[in-house]
């Protein structure tokens, strides 16, 4: 490597690759990955939450699974909690409506109310 | 690129790989293989987390779960229910990670959350086989800002101002070292690294060149920029072969990127690196033996003026540092010689590596800022003694140290404060004692080691620390003489006056310093021909209680030598011409009926 | 050289920037008591026997390798010092055995000599101490490890001025011992027996073959003809056994002694150096014309020899083919002598007194016996001939001066300088000049080939040829030359190598002087000075005017080099592998 600028790009890249491993300070995205949720369709949701992160590069925001959260007719079910510890449950989801909460809720900070848990029981 | 959902980290250092770690990864490779999630979960080998006493530890991120003493059976599961499924498998999490149902994350456990790692900080986070996770987390960028912005006396300056000691026990600022290397004439220096380290039970070296090589590499390439020098050697004991095959392949891949090699980064800075193998001299880790090793002749030490910084190795300017000196330098550089200086005591500055072992629950590899206090490391850190035993003593500095009792528990740990209490730093061994301990065996067993590794050229230590030795095995045996202890303390002033390396000069130091503090039980195994802590074998015996002993037997079945007799109805005895004192007949009596009698 | 002001004791001085403690101290006439330390050849701070107080260091330092500073202050005689002394001294000398009435050295040894400068009453840290075998496998040389204090000055002068290494320190810490490769006896790895070891121990752990019983009962022997010859290195050096200074000469008190001793003839040496100078003479000059090997390499030292045998065989036909002095001597004793006296051979019983332990071997190889006998059958080294003189109850100093016998006594200037490094060469180079100019040539000092300086060289004008000589003493500077000789570098005639620094008045069996003495007087320098004396005050002093080798030729041998001559006084040399393995 000739450069300083060379050793940086190298750091960027593999830093957005291990940002898993730091500390959860940023906004946590939780997938309940039980039976229920599995067999609901939680995998492919889980995947199009990870490939939405990384396009956008949110480094603070990382994406783990649990087990079952109990309201199993209403899953694939995925908790957001930001980190000031503010959740918010939305349900019935896809990986089309994985990418919208990305976009909205995420970067945006605005929840997309439509998909909560909350409106569901209406 | 491949976007993982999840790190699963296996700690690949010896203690673990020892423990079937590698096994570990190759059957979680499998299991996520069986289940398709090989492109979600990625495996990641690590250095050592230091919770040995755990191991085999893996942590599973994002979550940051610790599961600890995982076996290859366990995998299936961890697999199957916590990456697959996302259920936290709770019996093989550490019990400090249990709250109330939900897992406490590693930087929350009360092992991890009273450190502050910072030579030991990608120890157990990076791949130490992969030069990019190192880079990812600032590595080299120190190495980049040195060459880029700074000038040697600049560097050195910083250096100085953090207060940096030497880590591996003489404590000697390195930065004033590093200056009289740079103030010679240019031409030919080296820069060295002491890697052999042979105290006893001591690994944090090990730890860090297992688990974070690079960090040692890129501090040399610093060290040889500030000091004028183009070549490197890094002496390592061959014991260590994770250590050398992992320093290996960080060094070519270092030279792959051209961070090692001519014209680095595009300057006129050329540095090159090489390992070189000890032999299993304990004595080779003192500065001039290493050297003369490395020069290819018997690993003697020299009188020394001149001083290494002067004429050391082939008789040029060199410097010798030890691993965990230079796997603070990076930090340094980047976070500022104010930020090392805030950390620790006045004269103590920054972080110890601690190996804590011994008659503790938690035994690991510790790093604390300068100032713990010595009950903090045993009690909260450590875990407190195991099976509620009492407390007698630590030792530090390993066999050129000495032991802290009880009474100076909340003594702060630095270089100073330990030497005032006839101790040492030393490496960062730190062995602890309970009241099971005696401290006349404890000293003999120190001397055993220093005896054994004396190199033999000058006659106080060749000579000198074998009386000693020859005294204490008296002692030890019952046959303490009138004077021996005299003969002791004249043997040790003498022999720390005029020896003429380290080794010599502070072997009797784990001698004076039981003399200090336990004088008493010296005086009971010399005068009272008596153990008091029941472990100098000649001078106890184990006894079965008549009365409480129910005549199962179990102790005579148990005797290695049949040593005991007995039938029904009548209580056991003890043959004591047979037996061997090895104690099982105790361990195993369901009644305690057994005892030892001193 | 730019000085310093230190502190010595209080006492302010300045001395050199180069000086070490020790040597400031001597300047200023403090003794530092030592045991490892010998100048120039083991200076390593290795015993801890000269450690002094240093203000501002933290342990005791070492006088003989710390070096002087400006402002330094040292204390060499404070309470701390003097306790640490005592103490290191008794570990030592619990680990030695202290037979020291039965020891070789008793009396001339530096730990004894310690011990009482140190008033050392009581030896308070008995304990393990070494019990191993003994090594008196070797001809010339004998080993005891438990009296070894491990100073290692014997390793260094065979490792770093000898360059033979074949001993060194083995194991470690207290197992320490010096010895050779896996163990061996020095009798099977490639020891040259020169002896520099023995000279440079400070107790008997090195010591010679003792082969005074042997001449003991020769001269007990009604039926043996004893002859005794002397090297002319034993001269300037026996009377040191005597406590006379370093230099003196006492030929005339030597063969006074021998006399005494029941010798039936006292011969010297030197009158067959004259005779070897002849032989030898001839074949650098038969060389020369012929297109032979050149350089011709002198011959008479058997350290040199054994060392070439096993590390330089490719010069072997270098070698010049002719035996020792000594060894001519003896064939000449048994053949042209015993028939003139009519005496039986078998019944003449040669004793040479040489300064030289490998002439011990040398005298034992098979194929220096010319007559079907062996031409030497004792040597004896100048030191055991001491011993035998005191065992008899001569007052060395007291005898007489007496002259050799006849008909082999009178040697020539050329004859005595053999003792001496550049000795032969020089005796060659006035016997060759004459000879090849056919010219009588009135100054015979070649200067150029004397001193201590470790390769000398000359090229002197002989007729039309301008002769090329070198000259090497030590076998480190035999390395050298040769190596450089085999690169192609050098060119020469005639070169002579000694086995051992300064030539044979340093040889392996001459009298050992502590290093008290021996780091502070060139005992080489001293001990020549006495040799080129005696060549001064000679009649005559070149070898081929010698009236009674000039008889030799003319009574028996016929021509130097001729077919007799070759059969007495030649001999031929074998390659010697150095580590046989099986």
């Amino acid at each position: 490597m000739k450069s300083l600028a060379e050793l940086e790009e190298i750091r960027k890249k593999t830093l957005d690759q291990m940002s898993l491993r730091k500390g959860n300070d940023g906004m946590r995205v939780i997938v309940g990955m039980a039976t229920c949720g599995i067999a609901a369709g939680a995998r492919p949701v889980m995947s199009a939450f990870v490939e939405e992160i990384n396009k956008r590069n949110l480094t603070d925001v990382t994406v783990t699974m649990t087990g079952c959260i109990g309201v199993c007719r209403l899953e694939p079910v995925v908790e957001i909690i930001d980190k000031d510890g503010n959740k918010v449950t939305y349900v019935k989801m896809t990986p089309e409506k994985a990418a919208r909460i990305v976009a909205e809720h995420i970067v945006n900070g605005r929840v997309c109310v439509d998909y909560t848990i909350g409106e569901a029981e209406k | 690129m491949q976007l993982y959902r999840s790190h699963v980290l296996v700690c690949g250092g010896t203690g673990c790989t020892s423990s079937n770690s590698e096994k570990i990864i190759s059957e979680f490779e499998a299991q996520l293989a069986n289940n398709n999630l090989q492109n979600e979960v990625k495996i990641v080998k690590t250095g050592c987390f230091g919770l040995c006493a755990q191991g085999p530890i893996v942590v599973v991120y994002p979550e940051g779960a610790m599961y600890t003493m995982v076996k290859v059976e366990d995998i299936k599961e961890i697999t199957e229910e916590h990456l697959l499924k996302g259920r936290i498998v709770k019996r093989l999490l550490h019990n400090e990670t249990h709250d109330d149902g939900s897992a406490k994350s590693l930087d929350g456990v009360e092992f991890f959350k009273r450190q502050m790692r910072v030579a030991l900080r990608n120890c157990g986070v990076i791949n130490p086989e992969n030069i990019d996770e190192y880079i990812a987390y600032d590595g080299y960028k120190a190495f980049g800002k040195v060459l880029t912005e700074l000038k040697p006396a600049e560097v050195i300056d910083i250096l100085k101002k953090s207060g940096l000691r030497g880590r591996g026990g003489g404590g000697f600022p390195t930065g004033l070292k590093w200056e009289f290397a740079a103030k010679q004439p240019e031409g030919k220096k080296y820069v060295c690294c002491n890697a052999d380290e042979g105290d006893p039970g001591a690994f944090m070296d090990r730890s860090v060149l297992e688990g974070d090589p690079h960090s040692l590499i890129e501090a040399m390439a610093i060290a040889g920029y500030a000091i004028g020098s183009d070549q490197g050697y890094i002496y390592v004991r061959a014991e260590y072969p994770i250590a050398v095959k992992r320093l290996q392949i960080a060094i070519d891949q270092a030279k792959e990127y051209g961070l090692l090699g001519k014209n680095i980064f595009g300057t006129d800075f050329s540095f090159d690196l090489e390992i070189r193998l000890g032999a299993g001299a304990f004595v080779c880790g003192e500065e001039t033996a290493l050297m003369t090793s490395i020069e290819g002749h018997r690993g003697e030490p020299r009188p020394r003026p001149p001083f290494p910084a002067v004429k050391g190795l082939w008789e040029k300017p060199t410097i010798l540092n030890n691993v965990e000196t230079y796997a603070n330098i990076p930090m340094i550089i980047l976070k500022g010689a104010d930020w090392f200086a805030g950390i620790g005591t006045e004269k103590s500055k920054g972080t110890k590596v601690f190996a804590v072992g011994g008659k503790i629950n938690n035994t690991g590899l510790v790093e604390i800022p300068m100032g713990t206090t010595l009950r903090e490391v045993v009690y909260d850190i450590g875990g407190g003694i195991p099976g509620g035993k009492k407390f007698k003593a630590a030792q530090t500095g390993g066999p050129s140290g000495g032991c802290i009792p009880a009474s100076h528990l909340d003594t702060p740990i630095d270089y100073d404060s330990l030497i005032q209490l006839g101790s040492m730093m030393g490496s960062g061994g730190l062995i602890v004692m309970d009241e099971d301990n005696c401290m006349v065996d404890i000293a003999k067993f120190f001397l055993e080691f220093t005896v054994d590794e004396s190199c033999g050229k000058c006659p106080p230590c060749r000579i000198g620390t074998k009386r000693m030795l020859e005294i204490l095995e008296r002692i030890t045996n019952g046959k303490g003489e009138e004077g021996d202890i005299e003969k002791l303390e004249t043997l040790a002033k003498n022999i720390k006056a005029s020896a003429l390396c380290g080794l010599g000069q502070t072997a009797p130091n784990p001698v004076l310093s039981t003399l200090r503090y336990f004088k008493d039980e010296y005086m009971a195994h010399v005068v009272d021909k008596k153990c008091p802590a029941g472990v100098c074998k000649s001078m106890m015996k184990y006894v079965i209680n008549a009365e409480t002993c129910k005549s199962c037997g179990i102790c005579a079945k148990q005797c290695p030598v049949g040593a005991i007799s007995g039938e029904k109805k009548v209580p056991y005895v003890i043959n004591q011409d047979k037996c061997i004192k090895c104690g099982v007949c105790m361990e195993k009596c369901p009644f305690k009926a057994i005892f030892k009698n001193v | 050289m730019e000085m310093v002001n230190i502190t010595i004791d209080s006492r302010k001085l300045q001395v050199p920037k180069n000086y070490t403690v020790l040597e400031a101290a001597r300047f200023a006439n403090i003794e530092i008591p030592t045991l490892c330390f010998l100048k120039e050849i083991n200076e390593i701070g290795a015993c801890r026997m000269c450690v002094v107080e240093v203000k501002g260091a933290r342990s005791l330092q070492a006088a003989c390798v710390y070096p002087v500073s400006e402002g330094l202050e040292i204390y060499t005689q404070s309470p701390a010092v003097r306790e640490a002394r005592k103490v290191t001294l008794e570990l030592i000398l619990s680990n030695h055995d202290k037979k020291c009435l039965t020891c070789v050295r008793s009396k001339n040894c530096e730990l004894q000599t310690l011990a009482e400068e140190l008033n050392i009453k009581d030896i308070r840290f008995e304990g393990e101490a070494h019990k191993l075998p003994l090594d008196n496998f070797s001809p010339s040389i004998v080993r005891d490890p438990n009296k070894c204090i491990l100073c290692r000055r014997c390793v260094s002068m065979c490792k770093n001025v000898q360059q033979v290494s074949v001993i060194e320190t083995n194991e470690r810490g207290f197992k320490t011992i010096v010895s050779s490769a896996f163990n061996k006896s020095l009798n099977e790895v490639p020891c040259t027996m020169c002896g520099q070891c023995i000279n440079v121990c400070p107790v008997g752990a090195l010591k010679e073959k003792d082969d005074t019983d042997k001449v003991w009962s020769a001269l007990d022997n009604p039926d043996l003809h004893v002859v005794v010859q002397t090297a002319p290195a034993v001269r300037v050096a026996l009377g040191e056994e005597f406590g006379m200074p370093i230099g003196s000469r006492v030929t005339g008190n030597m063969v006074a002694a021998l006399r005494r001793l029941g010798f039936n003839k006292v011969f010297d040496t030197d009158t067959a150096a004259d005779l070897t100078i002849m032989e030898e003479g001839t074949e650098v000059i038969n060389r020369i014309k012929n297109g032979g090997k050149l350089p011709v390499i002198t011959s008479c030292s058997p350290g040199w020899i054994k060392f070439c045998e096993h590390n330089y065989p490719e010069f072997l036909e270098n070698l010049s083919s002719c035996k020792s002095p000594h060894e001519m001597f003896g064939a000449v004793l048994k053949s042209y002598y015993a028939e003139k006296e009519g005496i039986d051979p078998a019944k003449v019983f040669v004793v040479s007194i040489m300064p030289c332990t490998a002439k011990k071997f040398e005298a034992a190889r098979s194929e220096l016996a010319a007559t079907g006998y062996p031409d030497v059958d004792v040597v004896l080294t100048t030191r055991e001939l001491a011993r035998m003189i005191k065992e008899a109850g001569i007052d060395f100093k007291e005898l007489d001066e007496r002259h050799f016998d006849d008909p082999m006594g009178d040697a020539t200037g050329a004859g005595v300088i053999f003792g001496a490094t550049g000795g032969v060469m020089e005796a060659a180079l006035r016997t060759v000049a004459e000879v090849l100019s056919g010219k009588s040539i009135e100054n015979v000092d070649y200067e150029q080939v004397r001193g201590v300086e470790g390769i000398k060289e000359a090229t002197v004008k002989v007729g039309d040829l301008e002769l090329k000589a070198a000259v090497a003493h030590g076998l480190g500077n035999a390395r050298k030359l040769l190596d450089r000789i085999k690169a192609g570098e050098a060119n020469y005639h005639f070169v002579e190598i000694m086995a051992c620094p300064g030539g044979c008045v340093n040889g392996g069996g001459q009298p050992i002087q502590p290093s008290k003495v021996r780091s502070w007087t060139d005992l080489r320098a001293e001990r020549a000075k006495a040799i080129y004396q005696e060549d001064r005050e000679l009649p005559i002093r070149k070898s081929h005017e010698n009236p009674k080798v000039k008889a030799l030729y003319d009574e028996y041998l016929g021509e130097p080099g001729g077919h007799k001559s070759h059969k007495l006084l030649h001999t031929h040399y074998t390659k010697r592998e150095n580590y046989p393995v099986e």
